[in-house]
């Protein structure tokens, strides 16, 4: 593997037309350092002058073994790892991760604490959608509604610090219910964020969604149809944007997500433009989620009867959940003892990052950006 | 000895009571004291536009923006300078050394010639030229070889598509910008006479003699050249939101990637120059150069007098301002030498505000004032537009440039040159 150019020497990259002449073809590294590749994602790039003849992703800078990890840790102590994956949504990696072992425990949460945990899954999933915009915009130009979306995911990191006192890596739920019982003020609060937020959501559009120039840069952008979806495995706004009304929370409802009344917003073409529209009204959606949950918010515990040395029967379970990215699925095989026997994550970076190449060929270097900022991938989560 | 320091103090009076620019004079030592002025001013605005680019971004995009050094960051432009002068020159080892150490040189050089036959005044230019705003165009397109050059010699990828786009970009927006141009020249012949001019002082002169600045004249059509001029000249000088051949975000710096320290700092200083050069072309042909606003709406000498006041009250303003943000300053011991700082550039803002005052003064500085001030509000929405705007992709700026604003342009100068010569017919039989 000393030849440079090995790494793609794998490749079937058909060349969707005939180069202009015997233009040469330029071969880019975009990556590991670049500004726009959100982390440390390598992009091998063939170009006929700006136009993307095909590309390869380069993964595994942030990898740090986490499923590995898992082996060697007993459930409880493997919990605040999971939030090291997709670190922008640390709330949701916890959740899926808790209910997974509850699952293999065969125990079930209070309904306080299904509640609280909604709420904060759901602020987490305003909170993730929100870093997505700033950047995604930084990418394609517009600087300034970075600066809007981190102030108002402030108020978000606020109230988790209050909570858990942690901002970004939580660890805020446990195997069977939350540890701590939410601060006083905590429905007052959320809701002041709520009547904060909902103009906010509306800023925003206002900087973007009929902005001419952002409008040419993402129509018909990295278009991808739903049957491609599917085939590939990729989830979330991404699917959504496609057409396919799939949602986890609705189609396989978790915590206690059934007793919210919200609707699976969706798109029709597929691109860039349609996956940001999709993106937005899931915020509206979680703020109307949010909403209902603190107004229901029951009295009671908030910790099922959960042993404290977990010995779960052997055998194997496959639980996932909706987060911000997609269906983020854990896989874990028990063999009886303290510590998992095997733990797969099914992150939907990772599967979202194989409809690059796809989605981008015949397109420009531009949209090469443009799309990695709307598959809303992170490099954590990615390379686990 | 006697005799030729007599003839030395003769030689440079003369030049005093001539009404003509120094150039124009060929008095050699009022040209080199102009164009120490120039390059001076130009250097200050640079710098200035420098600090004021980075408050009022922050200011947009809710934050603070350089607060450290200096008071509310006065000095941050300073301390920028002197750590690019400092750092070290690289150069990429397969660079092509000649070509990469000319393509500043080469950008700046174009960005600062230009400045030769910018109207500040009727007197106050270099030199006047009677092909001016061919000269300035000419000159300013310049500075696409320095970037084709910049791109090419660094031997990397990103700078080369860098220097692609830009090349493929300036040439076509050009174009475009030249059809504007010449529907503006056009309105310069509608004299008795029917001769038009292209030097820069004839143009606003033409404007005064019309009455009317050339954006107003036969409404909408010079305010549509205008617009195809406002529009092209972002293009041309690669800002936001056509800043394609830098976008941070997919080229990382396009075509001075590999450029560091001084060479790094001579493209930045080329492109704050440019984007004001483009603005005086624009001010001159359009925003009737160094006339106040209304010369002929309100004229008179109390209007004059009044307008006169402007100047100075501007930098009173500028200077209560400081005044008032010195009054807002921490009363902490730590923040004394900063509070001091801020009075004291206000004390000499208010300083030159009286000063300008001084009737003499006024009547000799109020034509560099007012199109410094047309041109800053140019220098506000080249901000305002990296503020707002995302980023253009390069097919859809080719189109823009071909077909939308190349059409506008013909058709703007087709329309211009009927209008003019139905009018007589039309309106005075």
């Amino acid at each position: 593997m000393t030849d440079p150019n090995s790494t793609l020497s794998h490749l079937d990259l058909e060349t969707p037309e005939k180069p202009f002449l015997d233009a040469n073809e330029l071969i880019i590294n975009m990556g590991p350092q670049h500004p726009a590749t959100h982390g440390v994602l390598r992009v091998i790039l063939r170009l006929d002058g700006e136009k993307v003849l095909g590309l390869e992703c380069v993964i595994g800078y942030l990898h740090r073994g986490v499923e590995k990890i898992g082996e060697h840790r007993t459930y409880t102590m493997f919990n605040p790892y999971v939030d090291r994956m997709d670190y922008v949504a640390a709330v949701s990696n916890g959740l899926g991760y808790c209910e997974t072992v509850e699952k293999l425990l065969n125990v079930e949460a209070p309904p306080r604490a299904q509640h609280v945990r909604v709420i904060l899954t759901e602020l987490n999933r305003i909170a993730s959608h929100q870093l997505w915009l700033g950047t995604h915009a930084l990418d394609i130009g517009a600087i300034t509604p970075l600066f809007y979306t981190f102030r108002d995911r402030e108020e978000i990191l606020k109230i988790y610090e209050k909570y858990c006192g942690a901002r970004l890596t939580t660890h805020a739920f446990r195997i069977g219910g939350l540890q701590y019982e939410t601060y006083t003020g905590f429905e007052k609060e959320v809701k002041n964020f709520l009547t904060f937020f909902r103009p906010k959501i509306d800023e925003y559009e206002e900087l973007l969604t009929t902005n001419r120039i952002w409008v040419e840069r993402t129509k018909n952008v990295g278009r991808i149809s739903a049957q491609d979806c599917i085939a590939l495995g990729v989830t979330g706004p991404v699917l959504r944007a496609s057409g396919v009304k799939w949602d986890l929370r609705k189609a396989q409802p978790y915590a206690n997500y059934k007793n919210f009344d919200f609707e699976i917003p969706i798109g029709e073409n597929g691109d860039t433009y349609d996956r940001y529209l999709v993106r937005m009204a899931e915020m509206r959606q979680s703020v109307r989620i949010i909403e209902q949950a603190v107004d229901a918010l029951p009295e009671g515990p908030i910790m099922a009867k959960v042993p404290k040395v977990m010995k779960p029967a052997a055998g194997e379970v496959y639980h996932s959940i909706e987060a911000p990215k997609g269906e983020l699925g854990y896989f874990i095989v028990s063999d009886g003892s303290t510590q998992p026997y095997r733990v797969r994550v099914r992150p939907p970076s990772f599967v979202n990052l194989q409809a690059l190449d796809m989605m981008c060929r015949g397109q420009l270097v531009a949209d090469v950006i443009a799309v990695i900022g709307t598959l809303d991938i992170v490099l954590g989560e990615v390379d686990r | 000895m006697g005799p030729l320091i007599a003839q030395i103090v003769q030689y440079i009076e003369s030049y005093l009571s001539s009404d003509q620019t120094p150039g124009g004079a060929g008095n050699m030592f009022w040209v080199l004291v102009y164009i120490m002025l120039v390059f001076t001013g130009l250097s200050v605005a640079v710098i200035a536009m420098n600090w004021l680019e980075r408050k009022i971004l922050a200011h947009m995009q809710v934050r603070l923006g350089p607060m450290r050094v200096g008071p509310h960051g006065l000095l941050q432009p300073i301390a920028d300078a002197i750590k690019l002068l400092l750092k070290e020159d690289l150069m990429p080892a397969q660079a092509d050394g000649l070509v990469f150490w000319m393509a500043p040189l080469i950008v700046v050089l174009a960005a600062f010639t230009v400045f030769v036959v910018v109207p500040f005044g009727p007197t106050h230019a270099i030199t006047d030229m009677n092909i001016g705003i061919l000269f300035m165009l000419g000159v300013s397109s310049l500075s696409v070889l320095g970037i084709v050059m910049a791109g090419w010699a660094s031997n990397s990828h990103y700078p080369l598509i860098g220097a692609l786009r830009s090349s493929a970009q300036m040439v076509s927006y050009e174009v475009a910008m030249g059809l504007a141009v010449v529907s503006a020249i056009l309105m310069t012949s509608l004299n008795a006479e029917g001769t038009g001019t292209l030097s820069m002082i004839g143009i606003v002169q033409a404007q005064l003699a019309q009455g009317e600045w050339f954006i107003f004249k036969f409404f909408p059509l010079g305010l549509i050249a205008f617009f195809i001029f406002a529009v092209a000249m972002v293009a041309e000088t690669n800002r936001a939101p056509f800043d394609l051949a830098e976008a941070e975000s997919e080229l990382t710096a396009g075509f001075h990637t590999e450029y560091s320290g001084f060479r790094w700092s001579l493209f930045f200083l080329a492109e704050y120059s440019a984007m004001i050069a483009v603005s005086s072309i624009a001010v001159t042909l359009w925003l009737g150069g160094w006339l106040r606003p209304f010369p002929n709406l309100l004229s008179g000498t109390p209007w004059d007098q009044i307008f006169s006041l402007v100047p100075g009250v501007t930098f009173l303003l500028f200077a209560a301002i400081c005044f008032y943000n010195t009054a807002r300053m921490p009363k902490h011991p730590l923040f004394r030498v900063q509070t001091i700082g801020l009075a004291g550039f206000g004390a000499v803002l208010g300083l030159i505000g009286l000063v300008l005052f001084v009737p003499p003064v006024s009547a000799r500085v109020q034509d560099i004032f007012w199109f410094s001030a047309k041109v800053a509000g140019f220098m506000y929405l080249y901000i305002w537009y990296r503020g707002t705007f995302p980023r253009y992709r390069f097919d859809q700026l080719m189109q823009m440039g071909w077909k939308v604003l190349l059409p506008m342009g013909l058709g703007v100068l087709i329309l211009t040159a009927s209008v003019a010569l139905l009018q007589p017919m039309i309106w005075h039989p």
